[in-house]
């Protein structure tokens, strides 16, 4: 034995008796952050949602009381706004869904390894592309003298629902398209060649087939698009027209009129409604797939 | 693998038409950056370089670019230390509750951004009275990048397994002997690649920026989205726009040669 291990010996012991003070002392740092800066910061929005505003002074008053949640169920406005971001979030998914399952299956399943590799690289490139500059770029697509408009004879999309819609789209499917490929990856071709063998057609051996093994993967995509779109409040002031979703809602009780216990109030709908989405989620597997 | 001819020919044409659907408006943005309208009438009436030079010489995106990078930088920096020591951790020892360490790194990137926005600023400035600026936004940015950091990292530990790590110790290195020479060169790679996405993360982030910035910082996000409807502003904010969609290539591409590989290197 050399000097060095016999004088390593003495701590190395120490770590082999408890093999959980190594992991502890690792995880401190990150978990003091993580548990201060962030779920601190979460509990401090949940309790400050039963705060109140004094109308006079414009001050929060630590009261509690119901009277924001109260609000939010009551206020006729908030209902649409909710049910318009909801129904918004949903179009987004199920878009993104029916684009990403044939390009992910050509990528799985008819690329070769080199062209997969490419295609991979393609479709995660453009998630680096600022984000701004992507919403941007649709804003003058669909301006009433750009492309579109030119395209189409002056038949541009225009700015408005619609226009959200195919702009979070766009946005969020490489998240799609990255699960769902990963899913058909796993698929073995043996599968294919029996239900073929078996007398299948080949959309039967996709709908029968298919279908059911890639579901998870489509399921964890979801999550992503349906997410972000719930919480986006950018791309729909670049290309919303006065469309307003919950994200302008919050930042307006938050910003302008500077009510920030009725904004941490709104901001529980999207966290409601997305820890509703995954529990619906949990049974298909979608979250073993993240 | 047999699909039909004529599935095949569709997945094929579908998966052409979705490409060059993805790449349209980042062709369009640097195109439209050199069209002479100052409205951006399209079809171009003629190209000029006059916006290029227009931008080159406003102070407010310089400005707004020496914020980003600044804050970047030192978000990625916290970034790298907490997410490495969470991946070690969680990579190179067993322990209870692995699963819930997990989810806590993970769960600033997947609840929606003005969620997360709007709790570090309540607790900025309701609970602890801090003045907004710089320091919070460095912190909001920090807590996001994390995630990419540690999955970068435990994915390369997660490949490389510990038996070299044991084979030093076992002839004879010193545990610091071990991590210079046997396990930081493995996860060199790994720390390069969560690096630069973890920058490139912070330096596109416009929602938690806008709820932890305060009046007086401007990130590049920030300062674009406020001239983003000012018309007399459009054509610098076009070439900021297509510079960015230029330069969010390079880390990607770097990224992946340096071993950013868990996701792409699989057949």
């Amino acid at each position: 034995m050399t000097d060095a291990s016999v004088a390593s010996g003495r701590r190395g012991s120490l770590f082999a008796r408890k093999p959980w003070l190594a992991a502890i002392l690792l995880l401190i740092p990150p978990m003091a952050w993580l548990v201060l800066a962030y779920l601190g910061s979460l509990v401090a929005l949940f309790v400050s949602a039963f705060w109140s505003r004094d109308s006079f002074t414009g001050h929060v008053v630590h009261v509690y009381s119901g009277d924001n949640f109260h609000q939010l169920v009551t206020d006729s406005l908030f209902r649409t706004v909710t049910l318009r971001t909801l129904g918004i979030a949903l179009a987004v998914t199920v878009i993104d869904a029916v684009i990403a399952v044939p390009l992910a299956l050509f990528m799985a399943k008819v690329a070769s390894p080199r062209v997969r590799l490419a295609l991979v690289v393609a479709v995660t490139t453009p998630l680096w592309a600022s984000y701004l500059v992507k919403a941007y770029a649709w804003r003058g697509l669909i301006a009433p003298n750009g492309p579109m408009d030119w395209l189409t004879g002056g038949h541009a999309l225009g700015y408005g629902l619609p226009a959200v819609i195919v702009t979070l789209a766009y946005l969020w499917l490489p998240y799609m398209v990255i699960p769902v490929f990963a899913a058909f990856d796993r698929v073995p071709d043996s599968l294919f060649e029996a239900s073929t063998d078996l007398g299948a057609g080949g959309w039967t051996t996709i709908r029968r087939v298919a279908a059911p093994l890639v579901f998870p993967g489509i399921a964890a995509g979801s999550i992503f698009t349906f997410s972000l779109s719930l919480g986006d409040y950018i791309t729909v002031q670049i290309v919303g027209g006065k469309t307003q979703m919950l994200g302008n809602v919050i930042y307006g009780q938050l910003v302008t009129a500077n009510n920030q216990p009725l904004a941490a109030a709104l901001s529980v709908v999207p966290l409601v409604l997305i820890v509703l989405y995954l529990i619906a989620l949990r049974r298909t597997g979608a979250l073993d797939e993240l | 693998m047999k699909l039909t001819p004529g599935l095949r020919r569709f997945v094929t044409i579908w998966t052409i038409v979705v490409l060059v659907l993805l790449y349209i408006p980042l062709v369009f943005v640097v195109v439209n950056s050199f069209n002479v309208s100052k409205t951006f009438a399209f079809p171009p009436s003629g190209w000029t370089t006059t916006w290029w030079s227009a931008a080159a010489h406003s102070s407010g995106a310089w400005h707004a670019l020496g914020t980003s990078v600044v804050v970047g930088l030192c978000a990625t920096a916290i970034a790298l230390v907490l997410g490495t020591l969470a991946a070690f951790a969680v990579q190179r020892h067993d322990f209870f509750g692995k699963n819930v360490v997990n989810l806590l790194v993970v769960l600033p990137i997947t609840l929606p951004g003005i969620v997360t926005g709007i709790a570090l600023s309540t607790t900025f400035t309701s609970v602890l009275g801090v003045m907004l600026g710089l320091g919070t936004v460095i912190v909001g940015h920090a807590t996001f990048c994390i995630v990419v950091v540690y999955n970068n990292v435990q994915a390369r530990l997660r490949r490389t397994g510990s038996s070299l790590e044991e084979a030093s110790s076992d002839l004879g290195a010193h545990p610091w002997q071990t991590f210079r020479l046997v396990t930081f060169p493995m996860v060199r790679g790994a720390l390069l690649a969560g690096a630069l996405l973890a920058f490139a993360l912070s330096f596109d982030e416009i929602v938690v920026t806008t709820f932890t910035a305060g009046p007086t910082v401007e990130t590049l996000p920030v300062w674009i989205f406020a001239n983003l409807f000012r018309p007399n502003q459009a054509p610098v904010v076009n070439v900021v726009a297509a510079v960015l969609t230029i330069v969010a290539i390079v880390p990607v591409w770097l990224a992946q040669r340096f071993g950013g590989d868990a996701a792409t290197s699989r057949t």
